[in-house]
């Protein structure tokens, strides 16, 4: 075990972990966030997606301990429930989801997309959000609410 | 930190298990002064109490055993009660699936729940509304006939007296007896009291958003995953490669060097680790040394045994779902026949949450948070694995990810209480990505055969269809893995992978549809766990059915959307779904195959229609395929839906969208791969699902019908899209898929030799 030190959504953590523990299950267990989901535990799936440094990774991955300089950004550092950001105020908007599970890496991918080409064609969302994966078959429901939230015109 | 106790807890005078989150809005502070029966009592389902709570500010509480699987069933409920009620939508606050609190109205499946529940909470609403305007007809001194409601306030028409719900009611109970009977699905509540008539519907009918979504964007929603119980260990099991190995001896040595384990619990053939982490746990599970035994009972050793298997071995349940005419002898005496065989593999739910559950067995009670689609059946089986009374076991539905059938989510329920029990503390139970691609049970493989008979002028006289499928092991009340594996014995031989889809959207002279579970017959468990996927069996029967008609019309050569009209004509709902998916994918009459284009690239276009229970179905599929790797990519799919009175339209397009994306993903890639000594799928690298990449545009005409009751919407349009692709694919390319996934390799060998040559 060691003391080991995170910033996670502008805020100054500390916790007691063996270095090797994924930074996902120190993210849920310790810090008590539910953005970042248990989906596969072997970086195929994206429901444990958080933004580090700018890029979107496999918090199941990444041990804590090689998070421990980086500036992490989880679901809840992008907006809340009476503020969301505009991501997730587009997401409403379109109904973008059923279950849900994995829109934590959709929306975060889309961020890390967003933050670096503001407005993205169809093939680049495509592109992007091609390794997070969606069961429930909300994809062309995402891909609208990408473009709301770039402000390019969504056709229903 | 915040503890939230139930209000029958609170009743009871028991301890709550205590969550340190706030589950849902404070309204228990209204809500606790309402007395929902005698100490000690379950809810009865004619109590209107059980049913509807009116708090002091005007806020309902509805109580129901049904749960939101992600399809947004929570909101479309909420709609049918606040229009009944007429209450603003926003009053509406639904507590779902706490065995304590809520009627059993049966498990959430089928797409059944807006069907059934919805008739049971708006004769429910209806009837308490009914006795709120007897309340204010004594309080304001008016005759009812002259009350009328807006947004939760009567008044009297023409002297603009008005008292709200709230007012009325509020914190107190109606101790109003209302009519039921029945039970679960068939339950009806207050059957003969008055209710509005759609037209003039405000609420039912709009695209209302949904209620869970800005707490899930926002990290801020609860799931099983999340729940998270004072004192908790962390629980993960160790399992085999197949069914039925037993560990022979487990080495509790070769984790000793873990820090935080609690204990390897070993009960049975039931092996599992607790620590104070999960990463210990996870951790002591993987290095776990345990020699499991070789079972007697082997997966067949490839997919075509198993279709070998079911063509040879004799079923032990069949139902006639059409007996029409002499289907036999139209055969013997038709001008022409067709035969044709079709496939269907084993395939995954794929759930994209691993299971996961929360347990705290305390002596002779437990407390059990699962994403369980049937909290009650839940309840029965952990009562029943720990020996005690069913009241002593208080089961609460947590959303998990969409499950689309039954599956691990009930599992890992009593996992987690055969974990607790042996630590006797709250046990949090994950399963890892193979634990759930392993043991998920799966959709069952079924073997399908078609025989049809046309007469000297090319009209079809005779139909038989033949549907042979495993049934389902892990269904109804069946002990599931934990249970059997500390000794509790299964009943039976399984239930039938549901009957729908074998052509019963059309009449023909002489017809016989027949659904039929072949069993396993070995001494041990069938090694592979079964159970309802989806629209259970219909994707494979409307596969046959519908590739079949395709062929007939192909043989004909008439355009196969007028073929399938003509027999149809009986059929309005299913005549009118193909016409508006027909004029939606603009579609031009004419034979199949096209005509060659020249390229690599072949387009086609493709139809199917059916029926699951009582919702319509059409959809036209418009394929590529490159003839020079037999890739196939769906482009567009249409679909023409009709599922009665729509509650939620924006809802509905939701559940239509992902139905043709899950079943392209169904028709294109997936298959689970298996030999004798076990799943070789299990992660998503070896079982891939459809990705961004591939997703085809989708259009959809609802069909509403106002005069209708509202019917499901859950799975009935994954129906037809297999079948409506396999048709665009020979329509492209002149090649009939027989078998499905319709990977490249298939589609490539049935260009050369014209079919996939699956006749059994």
């Amino acid at each position: 075990m060691a003391r080991i030190s995170l910033r996670v959504n502008n805020q100054s953590k500390v916790v007691e972990a063996d270095p090797r523990t994924p930074l996902l299950y120190v993210l849920r267990d310790d810090l008590e966030l539910h953005g970042p989901r248990f989906g596969c535990g072997l970086g195929q799936c994206g429901a444990c997606t958080v933004i580090m440094d700018g890029k979107a990774v496999r918090s199941c991955s990444v041990a804590v301990s090689a998070a421990q300089n980086a500036k992490i950004t989880t679901l809840e550092g992008l907006g809340t429930l009476e503020h969301p950001h505009p991501l997730q105020a587009a997401f409403i908007e379109e109904q973008a989801a059923q279950c849900a599970y994995c829109m934590n890496g959709m929306i975060l991918t889309a961020k890390v997309l967003l933050d670096k080409n503001a407005h993205p064609s169809d093939d680049e969302i495509k592109q992007a959000l091609n390794p997070i994966l969606c069961r429930c078959g909300s994809h062309l429901r995402v891909i609208r609410a990408v473009k709301r939230a770039a402000g390019e015109p969504v056709s229903a | 930190m915040n503890s939230k106790i139930s209000r029958r807890q609170v009743l009871k005078g028991t301890g709550a298990l205590v969550v340190y989150f706030n589950i849902f809005d404070p309204v228990s502070q209204v809500m606790a002064q309402v007395a929902p029966g005698a100490p000690g009592e379950e809810p009865q389902a004619a109590a209107l109490d059980s049913w509807i709570a009116i708090g002091r500010d005007g806020k309902v509480t509805v109580f129901t055993s049904k749960v939101d699987l992600g399809t947004g069933i929570e909101t479309a409920l909420s709609q049918i009660v606040a229009e009944e009620l007429d209450v603003p939508f926003k009053a509406i606050h639904m507590e779902v699936g706490d065995t304590t609190k809520t009627v059993d109205q049966g498990i959430t499946a089928g797409s059944r729940t807006i069907e059934r529940a919805g008739p049971q909470l708006r004769q429910a609403s209806a009837a308490a509304r009914q006795q709120l305007l007897k309340m204010a007809s004594t309080k304001l001194g008016a005759p009812v006939e002259q009350l009328t409601v807006t947004n939760g306030v009567v008044s009297v028409t023409g002297n603009g007296k008005k008292i709200s719900y709230g007012s009325l009611v509020g914190g107190q109970q109606f101790h109003v007896q209302i009519p039921a009977t029945g039970e679960g699905w068939d339950l009806k509540v207050a059957p003969d009291v008055h209710v509005k008539s759609p037209n003039d519907y405000k609420i039912v009918g709009t695209p209302v958003p949904r209620v869970d979504l800005p707490t899930k964007f926002t990290a801020s929603f609860v799931y099983t995953q999340d729940v998270r119980v004072l004192g908790m260990l962390h629980g993960r099991v160790v399992r085999p490669a197949t069914v039925n190995s037993k560990p022979a001896s487990v080495d509790e040595e070769s984790v000793k060097d873990i820090p935080g384990i609690v204990k390897i619990v070993r009960e049975g053939s039931f092996v599992g680790v607790v620590a104070q982490t999960e990463w210990a746990a996870i951790q002591a599970a993987k290095a776990l040394k345990v020699t499991w035994t070789t079972p007697e009972a082997k997966l067949p050793a490839n997919a075509d045994a198993v279709y070998d298997y079911l063509l040879k071995t004799k079923p032990f349940a069949q139902r006639p779902v059409v007996n029409r005419g002499n289907t036999d002898a139209a055969i013997s005496g038709g001008a022409k026949t067709y035969e044709a065989t079709f496939r269907w593999p084993f395939q995954m739910h794929g759930m994209m949450a691993p299971s996961c559950a929360v347990a705290d067995v305390q002596g002779k009670k437990a407390t059990v948070y699962a994403p369980s689609q049937g909290p009650f059946e839940t309840r029965k089986r952990v009562a029943t694995l720990l020996g005690v009374p069913e009241e002593n076991v208080q089961v609460i539905y947590r959303e998990a990810s969409g499950c689309y059938g039954r599956l691990g989510t009930d599992d890992a329920a009593e996992d987690a209480v055969v974990m607790s029990r042996a630590v006797g503390k709250p046990v949090r139970v994950q399963w890892m990505r193979e634990d759930e691609h392993g043991w998920e049970p799966k959709g069952p493989s079924q073997l399908l055969t078609v025989r049809a008979a046309v007469d000297a002028s090319g009209k079809v006289v005779a139909w038989d269809f033949l549907d042979r499928s495993f049934p389902w092991t892990e269904s109804g009340g069946q002990p599931l893995i934990a249970s059997r594996q500390v000794g509790v014995k299964g009943e039976g031989q399984g239930a039938l992978n549901g009957t729908g889809g074998g052509g019963d959207t059309y009449t023909f002279d002489n017809q016989r549809i027949v659904a039929a579970a072949i069993p396993w017959v070995q001494a041990e468990a069938f090694p592979l766990r079964t159970s309802p996927l989806r629209a259970p069996g219909d994707l494979a029967r409307v596969f046959a059915s519908e590739s079949f008609m395709d062929e007939l019309a192909a043989a004909a050569n008439a355009d196969p959307l007028q073929f399938r009209l003509r027999y149809a004509a009986s059929n309005q709902r299913a005549t009118d779904c193909l016409n508006e998916v027909g004029k939606l994918a603009n579609w031009q009459a004419r034979p199949a195959p096209a005509s060659a284009a020249s390229g690599n690239i072949a387009k086609g276009r493709g139809i199917a229609v059916c029926a699951r229970s009582t919702t319509v179905v059409a959809a036209v599929a418009e394929v590529e395929v490159d003839r020079s790797n037999g890739e196939v990519t769906v482009k567009k799919v249409s679909v023409a839906h009709d599922c009665g009175l729509i509650i939620n339209p924006d809802g509905l397009k939701n559940q239509i969208e992902g139905n043709v994306i899950q079943g392209t993903s169904r028709a294109l890639m997936e298959e689970v791969k298996f030999d004798g000594s076990g799943i070789k799928n299990l992660d998503w690298a070896s079982y891939p699902i459809l990705r961004y990449e591939k997703i085809p545009n989708v259009e959809i005409h609802l069909i509403d019908r106002k005069e209708m009751p509202a019917l499901g919407g859950g799975e009935p349009s994954i129906g037809p899209i297999p079948a409506a692709i396999a048709n665009a694919i020979f329509d492209a390319t002149g090649a009939r898929l027989r078998e499905a996934p319709f990977t490249p390799e298939r589609v490539l060998a049935a260009m050369r030799t014209g079919t996939t040559s699956t006749r059994a």
